[in-house]
């Protein structure tokens, strides 16, 4: 690390607040855990398969992307 | 995180809801915490707290005891909050509104202090998800290396790349914004 990288971490730092030691939910999210294993696993939204079906077929298209799209992942 | 009985952490593995609820109840604080230095916005690490004990319950076949449910919840947490920042991207504006306000010491003028912090956690929001949490845990929360990489599912020496790669992004970043670190 240099002393440039050294002052973005300040920067960093000072820019986003850190976090206290021991934050607590706001209420108890226990129901609410409750309520999402009630809920039926619904099927997947419509845009998902669109964008499952967008990225197989850019694989499909164009296989030398495929580690360009891993490294983003 | 708190400690629990092996006889609770056998009950769970079979999927009871007791032995469930006590799990949570022990460990939703350090979870919701977990995800909340990550994440940084309260609404969403509670949104995000419910979403991780939803995943655990559901794994609770896959859950092995001997290597304990503190890691095991901290991890699924870790990628929780991961899925969540690759789905809402740079758009949320999330980070920004979490800016500090405080006079910063040795920048001068209040207000060019104030829009460096704005532009800074602009830049921050740009950085890839994977990035962004190795950075935020690892430099502004100072939270050990090990930890992360555990969180992660990554070696030590992963996240110290990751590190690094995040402030040299960070540094360009801001220098074509005209702020020279």
């Amino acid at each position: 690390m240099t002393g440039q990288d050294d002052k973005v971490k300040k920067l960093l730092k000072e820019a986003l607040p850190r976090v206290e030691d021991e934050p607590e939910p706001s209420r108890d999210l226990w129901p609410r855990v409750l309520r999402r294993l009630d809920e039926k696993a619904g099927a997947p939204p419509w845009f998902d398969w669109a964008l499952g079906a967008g990225v197989l077929g850019m694989a499909a298209l164009f296989p030398a992307a495929i580690p360009v799209f891993l490294y983003y992942l | 995180m708190g400690h629990e009985t092996d006889d609770v952490l056998d009950r769970f593995r079979h999927g009871d809801l007791d032995a469930f609820e006590a799990l949570f109840r022990l460990h939703q604080r350090a979870v919701f915490g977990w995800i909340l230095r990550m994440v940084r916005n309260p609404a969403t690490a509670e949104e995000l707290t419910v979403e991780t004990f939803w995943r655990i319950y559901r794994a609770h076949a896959r859950f092995e005891a001997s290597r304990g449910f503190e890691g095991w919840a901290r991890r699924i947490a870790t990628h929780a909050a991961l899925d969540w920042m690759r789905r809402v991207r740079v758009e949320s504006g999330l980070i920004t509104e979490m800016v500090v306000d405080a006079p910063a010491a040795e920048m001068g003028d209040a207000a060019v202090a104030a829009e460096i912090r704005r532009k800074t956690a602009r830049a921050f929001e740009r950085l890839p998800a994977k990035l962004r949490i190795a950075a935020v845990l690892a430099v502004v929360e100072e939270r050990p290396h090990k930890e992360i990489a555990e969180a992660l599912g990554i070696s030590v020496a992963a996240v110290k790349v990751r590190v690094f790669r995040a402030v040299r992004m960070l540094r360009k970043d801001l220098e074509s914004q005209g702020i020279r670190p």
